[in-house]
C-alpha cells in the first residue's frame, strides 16, 4: 500500500472529527491527537524495525524489548496511583512475563531467535500484559479502600499483611486475567486475531495463520496471569509498614 | 508478669501534621477495666489503637505486660491484646468460621464454638448459621467471640455497644461484665455512654482534645469533676450522640 492509497483513509478521521462536531460530542480534538500519534509512532517504529531486522544485532533486539516494556510499565503505573514504587515492580512483573514466554517460544524452537519474531511477539504479549497490569493495579487499590476494615480486623487478631490481604489480592489477580481469558474464549467467532489477519493479508496459508495465532494467544493468556501474579504478590507488601499497619500515607 | 498491664509514657499520635494525642501518662492493673470518656474525636479510640500497635506511637512509650508495643513480636502482640470495634467486622462464611478466624489464622488448635458462643450469650446452635444474616447486637457477640477465642490478657473495646438499640446494648454489656468477673481480663473501654461508664469501670479517663484530662474512680469522677472541661461535658450529658 502507497502513502497516497494510505491517505484515502485520513477520511475516516475526517469523518469522526465531522460526526463529533455535529453531535457535539467534543471528542475531536482528542481524535486529532490520537490519530497523528498513531500515525507519527507506527511511522517511526515501521523505519526503526526496518533498520533493526536488517543489521540483526542482538543488542538492538534486547534495546527494543526494553523500550517496549519501559513504555508498558509507564503506561499501567497512571493505574497504580497512590502505590508506593508501582513502576519498577510492574516493569519486573513484565520482564518476567516476556523472558518466560520468550525462553519457552525460542527454547522449544516455535520461532526462530530472530528480530522479526522476538520483537513482534513480545510487543504483543507485553501490551496485552500492560493491560493485565493496569487493571490488576486498578482493582488492588479499590480492593484495599472498600475492604478496609476486614483488613485491619484480621490484622487485630493478628494476622499478618499477607493473611489479611490474600482474598483481596485474589480479586485483584482476578480481574487482571478475566478479560484476557474471556477474549481468549470468543476468539475467531467475534474478531479474526490481528496476527492473523496481518498473515492471510499477507497471502499466509490461513491455517499456518492460525497456529501463529494460537501460540500468540497462549502466550498472552500465560502472560496476563504470570504477570498479574507477579505484580500482585510484589505490591501488596507495601501498603504495609513494618509493624504490620495498613499504611494510611498510601491509596489516598 | 508486671503489676500493670498497659503503662502509657507521655505518650504523642501525630497524623498529617496534626497532633490527635499529646503527653498521655497512665497505667491500667491487671484484671482492671478502664473506660475512657470525652468528647468526639477526643482521641480516645487513637489512644487505644496505640496499645496493640495498630497504630505507632509518635512520641512517648506504651509498656504492655513489662514490654513495649514496638519491642514485641507485631503477631503475638496482637494476640494477647484483643480489640473489637465499633461496627463489628464480620466475614464470608458461618458463625463458626467466624469465630475461629483468628485461631486458624495462627494456626493453632480450634476451640469448641459451643462454648465460646455461650460465653457471649448466643445460642450454640448458631455456629452453623451464615453469620451475615445475624442481628446487628448477634454480630457484635460474634466478633467478641472471635477475640476471645483467642484468650487475651488484654480486651480493647472501642464503642462496642455504640451501634446497638437499647436491648442488645445491656445483652453485650452484661456479657462482658460477667467476661470481667469470671476471666479478670483487663479492659479498655472507650464508651460515649457515661452510665455503661459508670456500671463497668474501676476507673474512668477523661480525655478531651487529645489530652488525658481527668482520670478517678467513677464516683469521684462524676460527683466531683475537677476540671472545666470535665463539668461542661458531664453538663451536656457528655458526648451529644449518646
Amino acid at each position: 500500500m502507497s502513502y497516497v492509497s494510505l491517505s484515502f483513509t485520513v477520511l475516516f478521521v475526517a469523518l469522526s472529527i465531522a460526526l463529533s462536531l455535529w453531535l457535539r460530542l467534543g471528542v475531536e480534538r482528542d481524535i486529532v491527537v490520537a490519530a497523528v500519534r498513531a500515525a507519527v509512532q507506527l511511522i517511526v517504529i515501521g523505519y526503526i524495525l526496518k533498520w533493526v531486522f536488517a543489521s540483526q544485532r542482538l543488542i538492538f533486539i534486547l534495546l527494543m524489548v526494553a523500550l517496549i516494556i519501559a513504555v508498558a510499565a509507564w503506561n499501567a503505573r497512571g493505574r497504580a496511583k497512590g502505590i508506593p514504587g508501582a513502576f519498577w515492580r510492574i516493569a519486573l512483573g513484565l520482564v518476567v512475563t516476556e523472558v518466560l514466554t520468550q525462553a519457552v517460544l525460542v527454547g522449544f524452537g516455535v520461532i526462530p531467535f530472530q528480530a522479526r519474531y522476538v520483537i513482534t511477539t513480545s510487543g504483543m504479549i507485553v501490551g496485552n500484559s500492560m493491560v493485565a497490569a493496569g487493571l490488576l493495579m486498578n482493582r488492588l487499590r479499590r480492593e484495599v479502600e472498600s475492604g478496609r476494615s476486614e483488613i485491619v480486623a484480621v490484622l487485630a487478631l493478628g494476622g499478618s499483611p499477607r493473611q489479611a490481604m490474600y482474598p483481596r489480592l485474589v480479586q485483584a489477580i482476578r480481574a487482571g486475567m478475566i478479560p484476557t481469558i474471556d477474549s481468549t474464549k470468543t476468539t475467531g467467532l467475534v474478531q479474526l486475531p490481528g496476527m492473523m489477519t496481518g498473515q492471510i493479508i499477507a497471502g499466509q496459508d490461513p491455517v499456518q495463520a492460525v497456529r501463529y495465532q494460537l501460540m500468540i494467544l497462549f502466550c498472552i493468556l500465560a502472560g496476563s496471569a504470570v504477570t498479574s501474579i507477579v505484580i500482585g504478590f510484589l505490591t501488596y507488601p507495601t501498603l504495609f509498614n513494618r509493624y504490620q499497619q495498613l499504611r494510611e500515607d498510601v491509596l489516598t | 508478669m508486671a503489676s500493670h498491664a498497659v503503662e502509657l509514657k507521655n505518650v504523642g499520635f501525630e497524623t498529617g501534621g496534626l497532633w490527635l494525642l499529646r503527653g498521655v501518662s497512665a497505667e491500667v492493673d491487671v484484671g482492671k477495666t478502664v473506660a475512657i470518656i470525652g468528647p468526639s474525636g477526643a482521641g480516645k479510640s487513637t489512644l487505644i489503637s496505640l496499645i496493640n500497635l495498630l497504630r505507632t506511637p509518635t512520641e512517648g512509650e506504651i509498656v504492655v505486660m513489662g514490654r513495649e508495643v514496638r519491642e514485641w513480636p507485631v503477631r503475638e502482640l496482637r494476640q494477647r491484646v484483643g480489640m473489637v470495634f465499633q461496627s463489628p467486622v464480620i466475614f464470608p462464611g458461618t458463625v463458626r468460621e467466624n469465630v475461629l478466624l483468628g485461631l486458624e489464622l495462627h494456626h493453632r488448635p480450634p476451640r469448641d464454638v459451643g462454648d465460646l458462643l455461650r460465653m457471649v450469650d448466643l445460642p450454640p446452635d448458631l455456629a452453623d448459621h451464615p453469620a451475615e444474616d445475624l442481628s446487628g447486637g448477634q454480630k457484635s457477640r460474634v466478633a467478641l467471640a472471635r477475640t476471645l477465642a483467642m484468650e487475651p490478657d488484654i480486651l480493647l473495646l472501642d464503642e462496642v455497644t455504640a451501634a446497638l438499640d437499647v436491648h442488645a446494648k445491656r445483652e453485650v454489656e452484661s456479657t462482658l461484665l460477667r467476661l470481667k468477673q469470671t476471666l479478670h481480663q483487663t479492659m479498655l473501654w472507650v464508651t460515649h455512654d457515661l452510665d455503661q461508664a459508670r456500671r463497668v469501670a474501676d476507673e474512668v479517663w477523661f480525655v478531651a482534645g487529645g489530652r488525658l484530662v481527668e482520670r478517678g474512680s467513677p464516683d469521684e469522677l462524676f460527683t466531683e469533676p475537677r476540671s472545666e472541661a470535665l463539668k461542661s461535658f458531664l453538663a451536656e450529658g457528655g458526648d451529644p450522640r449518646s
